[in-house]
């Protein structure tokens, strides 16, 4: 991804959260933001690119929205306007970046885009394409799925939304339970986006992480609720690991390697503040089962002083919450680690069928094969994780790997 | 903007009596009616009742019972005045026959000039 195209997506959650709030229109706001975009990749390359960029398609943005609502010549459409002109006098492209803040904006257009009338899997997509500004094939990739079945998904929700009059604010309090677990469920899917960075060269997408937490913090504030302690909790777990994930060396580090006096103690104790807070309300959630999961790992001295059966308690439990293969697979591997080599290594066959696809399956397979000395089956599946991995940081990984293993 | 409440229910499946049906309806509609949402509304005659009617070939086949053979039925509607999806789907909520059937709700269209 060149520069310019890593500018415009950046900027384009805060952007078109706000170019939706007083258009109403999803598509009406993406249209002006891709003009803004374009006038900006003329533009810049000749005259420079501005201090703040985001600002600058901000403001570029919005006069393309005014000029694409007065085309529609629609009675509704001055009330909009009169909002958006007003709204110019309070931002210019010198605005400093700390007073470019829309984060409301950008709630309101989560719950839109989550909201249960739509099904789950366009909520998803339309939360990565307008909040996140992943495109299509990013999201067809995250997602599995062909980028037609994406792009077609995308329409349709969007469709629904504008036919269907779903609103573009915060639920009030007695729908808001309801509302939720979609809403989190999306945040997680992008912060886990922010970790198969395919397309660029770092293995961690901070923005994404970034912005998947700071949608956690604005929710945590907005709604106290266990989940959305647990989720915050969760995500801050895992990012504070973030320095110890790479070095300039070694691009990607697994958790059993990892220098633990980097992890950002701050973090920790933040995560550990919110899952306090989470079970003081004493309802089990998904989240929350695996913040502890990741807190006891945040917590252990070392790989080999980790509470193994605490953690595969906790696996037990998450697999009772919501069975899934992929749950079943990091229970094995908590058994494995905890000493029950043999039980784990039945237990991960046992699941290769639903997990053929899956690359981190045959990663996690080849690795107990090697401890169990069955070189040439772990070399098969190190292979078919090599050609299962789309992400050059992870498939180098494991390309050393195999190679250890041949030697 | 205008929607539709189409309320769907197995008929003699309601979780009381009839009598207190009508009461909880009653509530319903003074409620509805107090907030300015309801702009009407009414309860359909026994599926029992439904004859089809398509036009083919110029012809009018009658066919005796509804579209769709279903176990919830179309029992009554109500046409509201709501600002959003979320108000509508406040209102249906409390529809009587949400508690045991469904309640579809669906935008009226607007065609534009």
């Amino acid at each position: 991804m060149d520069s310019l195209a890593r500018i415009f997506r950046a900027a384009s959650g805060q952007v078109l959260a706000s170019l939706v709030y007083f258009s109403r229109d999803i598509q009406l706001a993406e249209d002006a933001l891709q003009d803004a975009c374009e006038q900006a990749s003329k533009k810049w390359p000749k005259q420079g690119v501005p201090e703040n960029t985001a600002a600058w398609l901000h403001l570029v943005a919005k006069r393309k929205l005014i000029d694409k609502l007065r085309q529609q010549h629609s009675q509704q459409n001055q009330h909009k306007l009169q909002l958006i002109e007003d709204s110019l006098y309070t931002l210019s492209d010198t605005t400093a970046e700390t007073d470019y803040e829309v984060p409301d904006e950008r709630l309101r257009l989560i719950f839109t885009c989550c909201h249960p009338a739509l099904n789950e899997a366009a909520q998803v997509a339309l939360t990565l394409r307008t909040l996140c500004g992943l495109d299509v094939r990013e999201i067809a990739r995250a997602y599995l799925s062909s980028e037609a079945a994406i792009g077609q998904r995308i329409t349709r929700a969007k469709k629904k939304i504008k036919d269907a009059v779903i609103s573009y604010e915060i639920p009030h309090a007695e729908h808001l339970n309801s509302r939720l677990p979609s809403v989190l469920k999306v945040i997680y899917l992008i912060y886990n986006e922010s970790y198969s960075a395919y397309e660029g060269q770092s293995l961690t997408r901070h923005d994404l992480a970034n912005e998947a937490i700071r949608l956690s913090l604005l929710m945590v504030k907005l709604i106290p609720n266990p989940e959305v302690f647990g989720l915050a909790a969760l995500m801050l777990f895992h990012d504070s690991r973030r320095l110890s994930r790479s070095s300039v060396i070694e691009p990607y580090i697994p958790l059993e390697l990892q220098n633990r006096t980097l992890w950002d103690q701050a973090k920790i104790q933040q995560a550990d503040h919110f899952i306090h807070q989470a079970l003081e309300y004493k309802q089990r959630g998904l989240y929350q089962v695996q913040a502890a999961i990741s807190a006891l790992h945040s917590k252990a001295k070392s790989w080999d002083a980790t509470d193994w059966v605490q953690i595969q308690l906790l696996y037990m439990s998450l697999l009772q919450l919501h069975p899934s293969t992929v749950v079943a697979l990091n229970l094995a591997i908590a058994k494995a680690n905890g000493g029950q080599l043999k039980q784990a290594y039945a237990d991960v066959l046992a699941l290769s069928d639903e997990l053929n696809q899956y690359q981190p399956y045959h990663a996690a397979r080849g690795e107990l094969e090697s401890r169990l000395n069955l070189y040439e089956q772990a070399i098969e599946s190190i292979r078919r994780a090599i050609s299962l991995s789309s992400n050059s940081i992870e498939r180098d990984f494991l390309i050393k790997k195999r190679e250890q293993l041949i030697k | 903007m205008q929607f539709l409440a189409l309320i769907y229910a197995g008929e003699n499946q309601d979780d009381v009596d009839l009598e207190t049906l009508i009461a909880q309806y009653q509530v319903f509609d003074g409620q509805a009616g107090e907030a300015g949402v309801l702009l009407g509304g009414n309860a359909l005659e026994a599926v029992s009742t439904a004859t089809s009617v398509r036009v083919r070939s110029g012809i009018s086949e009658l066919t005796d019972g509804p579209f769709a053979e279903t176990k919830e039925q179309l029992g009554g509607y109500y046409l509201l005045e709501c600002k959003d999806l979320d108000e509508a789907l406040g209102w249906a909520a409390k529809i009587p026959s949400a508690r045991y059937g469904t309640i579809e709700v669906r935008p009226v269209m607007v065609f534009d000039q």
